[in-house]
């Protein structure tokens, strides 16, 4: 570790946390339909989509009506992208030629990029042509985002609005989070990576000679605009196989620490969004506290095992040492530019925030570099999480603690004045606390023993194992990122990957919109001297213990068989 | 639910036209005006014939050239196919290959450790950079290749040397490709 890494690593954390008001004031305006600056700009453009789909903005909906026009919605996306993959080979703007892809994996990276997962079975450059990643990827890329931003507001609404009907409209909050929020914040996004060296262009691949007479051949394509989008709404979808470690994605210091700052800076903002809208602003920064305190451990825990590295390299003969003249410590899949720090900072912030975009090979992290995205992904995503999903995720666990504090005070737990009851608890429970173990341990088991499960990994013994385990984590977790070397691009990949993606996003919704609907009918009581105050330093802590007792207690057995395993392994010198 | 069906086609339709269509069609139009050498790749043409990107790391194998990482891309810095080796720390094809690579480098310049990244694959596969400890670990060798002094090479490393963006962030690095160009033009292709 260097003084250098940790002002890198402080310097990022500061510039979030002064980015969380500002952006969580915006969000607050735009989901209240105040006033905001683009007004004047994207007003009449935002008139214009509500009279051709034929809504009425002023029309709410009940949170059935709510959820099902969110599932109608997935769901066509879901069917044109599938489409339009399948039928690549025939449309435009596909310079290499490629033909339309197998229906397992279009299946599998329609289903992928609707659930703002963004696990990638294919490599961009060698399957997917330029008019699907721009207008099927790309365009989902937008609308995942904005569902899951629409679906954090209307919980929000739920806990904030008394003895009401109604959570929200769903066609204006999707309309409006992606006009007034991901379109104008990708712009400028995608104009600064461009002038840093990230093409935007329809070219074919360019043919080169190199230096020594070698033929390379340069893959193109409209990359700036969806390297932006795909960074802001946390989707983390590559439009290269390497993602954001291939040159073009990201090809400076620079453009590496805007991509880990658009990450984190919508679910960081939603979180001052969520106390504005409850009128309470402590209440918003006790969850980003929470949310910062796992975060910094983690960050903290993933560069110090990739600063000390690989005890065989030392033990061949190489210099590790960090020192102003290189990085040193385990660069086996990193790159020089980024380092130690740029590399395990990137990893602990796009697995804590559901965004699974890559700019180094999580496979080749050691061990304990390896087990701390794996536990941000068990634990919910919910360390700032992936837009939306990040706070409504977070929200449940919030309704978890209450009632476990309810229980030792022996009274009815409260959250903002609502009474937390049967309702809420068994839906919070169904997600938090069965649904993403059913998925990842129970596909992760399939895999284990279903011969073509088993032929997946790239490695035997644990890294294999922990192959497996990661994929079917990433994929519940909605998170994306991949211990790559397994092959993950079979029917049985495909399809059960696929399935774990759709259940961690909808079986979580649905109860988190129920939780939305009950809520909104209660009235708010008021603070009494016996309500637990859900702000302040104890409050935070008993968030973070309950986050890792039902995260750890859950995965801990399935961890000690891949990564802690391994660890012990590489400390003993073992190769497998 | 019927009533939900229609905005929610009509509204995918819609979104694909703003975001899938005019958006990027935007990015290109204002990127082509604003950075046309970037937005194009960034690539490097010598007398009409493209050499390659500023950006993407090229293979060099002559001892008067700087050598770039090991490659896990296709069959090595193929720009069509970017990938890590994704192999696990306690893989032995890995150690092996470390173990392999680190004794070939010793025998090329045996007064200094090899720096660990110039045994180990980069995650694109296509990293254009070294770090200045493995440029100086390759100073003797392309010295003695071009038959110049050590300092010759040293200077022009030193002004190759971009250091982190402002002062903090990244790592100090060497454009291999841009390195060599340069030794090239000014000390000769012979």
């Amino acid at each position: 570790m260097t003084a250098n890494g940790v002002l890198q690593i402080l310097l990022f954390f500061g510039v979030i946390v002064l980015l969380v008001k500002p952006l969580g004031a915006l969000m607050a305006a735009i989901f209240e339909r105040q006033p905001t600056v683009l007004d004047r700009l994207l007003g009449p453009v935002e008139r214009l989509i509500y009279r051709v789909i034929g809504v009425d903005p002023n029309a709410e909906q009940h949170w059935s009506v709510y959820t099902i026009g969110m599932l109608l919605f997935n769901l066509a996306g879901l069917v044109l992208l599938f489409g339009l993959q399948q039928l690549q080979g025939v449309l435009p703007l596909n310079p290499q030629g490629f033909d339309g892809v197998s229906s397992h994996l279009a299946f599998n990276t329609a289903v992928s990029f609707v659930t703002n997962t963004n696990w990638q079975s294919y490599g961009g450059e060698s399957t997917m042509s330029y008019l699907v990643q721009m207008a099927g990827l790309a365009v989902q890329n937008f609308l995942s985002a904005a569902t899951g931003i629409a679906l954090a507001v209307a919980l929000i609404r739920g806990f904030v609005r008394q003895s009401g009907k109604t959570i929200g409209n769903f066609w204006v909050d999707v309309t409006r989070s992606t006009l007034y929020l991901l379109l104008p914040l990708s712009v400028v996004l995608a104009l600064v990576l461009v002038a840093e060296g990230v093409p935007q262009n329809f070219d074919p691949y360019t043919t080169a000679t190199t230096v020594e007479g070698v033929t390379q051949t340069i893959a193109q394509g409209p990359v700036a605009s969806q390297e932006a989008i795909k960074m802001l709404g946390t989707n983390g979808g590559g439009f290269f196989n390497a993602n954001s470690a291939h040159p073009f994605e990201n090809p400076t210091p620079l453009t590496n620490f805007l991509q880990m700052i658009s990450i984190f800076a919508i679910g960081a903002g939603l979180t001052y969004t969520f106390g504005r809208m409850a009128g309470n602003q402590r209440q918003g920064w006790a969850l980003f506290a929470a949310m910062s305190l796992l975060f910094l451990v983690g960050a903290g825990i993933v560069y110090n095992a990739e600063s000390e590295g690989n005890p065989a390299f030392q033990k061949i003969g190489l210099a590790t040492a960090a020192t102003d003249q290189q990085a040193g410590g385990n660069m086996e899949g990193k790159e020089v530019r980024f380092g130690i720090t740029g590399s395990a900072l990137f990893a602990t912030v796009t697995t804590a925030a559901s965004c699974g975009a890559v700019n180094s090979m999580h496979s080749s992290f050691t061990p304990i570099g390896g087990l701390v995205p794996l536990v941000n992904m068990e634990l919910g995503e919910i360390v700032i999480g992936g837009v939306g999903a990040g706070l409504y995720g977070m929200l449940l666990f919030a309704i978890l603690c209450v009632f476990i504090a309810g229980l030792m005070v022996g009274r009815t737990p409260e959250y903002l004045g609502k009474k937390i009851e049967a309702q809420e608890m068994k839906m919070a429970v169904l997600a938090i606390v069965l649904v993403l173990p059913l998925s990842i341990l129970g596909f992760t088991a399939l895999a284990s023993v279903y011969p073509d499960g088993v032929q997946g990994p790239l490695h035997t013994g644990p890294h294999g194992f922990t192959e497996m385990l990661y994929a079917y984590t990433s994929a519940t977790a909605n998170n994306g990122s991949a211990f790559a070397g397994l092959s993950a691009n079979t029917p049985f990949y495909n399809i059960t990957l696929g399935l774990a993606m759709l259940m961690g996003r909808f079986l979580f919704i649905i109860p988190a919109m129920a939780i939305a609907g009950s809520l909104v009918q209660k009235r708010r009581a008021a603070a009494s001297s016996g309500t637990f105050p859900t702000t302040g330093p104890l409050w935070v802590m008993l968030l973070v213990a309950v986050i890792l007792i039902v995260g750890g207690l859950t995965f801990f057995p399935a961890l000690a068989l891949g990564p802690i395993v391994e660890h012990l392994k590489m400390a003993t010198g073992s190769l497998l | 639910m019927r009533s939900q069906l229609r905005p929610a086609i009509l509204l995918l339709l819609v979104m694909t036209i703003i975001c899938g269509v005019i958006y990027p069609l935007s990015i290109t139009g204002i990127a082509s005006v604003l950075f046309p050498h970037r937005a194009g790749g960034s690539l490097i043409v010598d007398d009409g014939r493209v050499i390659g990107s500023e950006l993407i790391g090229q293979n060099f194998t002559r001892p008067r050239y700087f050598h770039p990482r090991p490659s896990a891309a296709g069959g090595g810095y193929d720009a069509a196919a970017s990938s890590g080796s994704n192999l696990g720390p306690t893989s032995k094809a890995l150690i092996d290959r470390v173990d392999s690579l680190a004794t070939a480098l010793h025998q090329q310049n045996p007064n200094q450790a090899v720096p660990v990244e110039l045994a180990t694959a980069s995650g694109s596969g296509l990293d254009p950079h070294i770090s200045p400890a493995a440029a100086a670990f390759q100073i003797p060798r392309v010295a003695a290749a071009r038959g110049v002094a050590e300092q010759e090479i040293r200077k022009r490393v030193a002004r190759a040397t971009e250091p982190r963006d402002f002062g903090i962030l990244g790592e100090a690095r060497i454009n291999v490709l841009l390195l060599n160009r340069m030794l090239d033009a000014e000390l000769g292709t012979r």
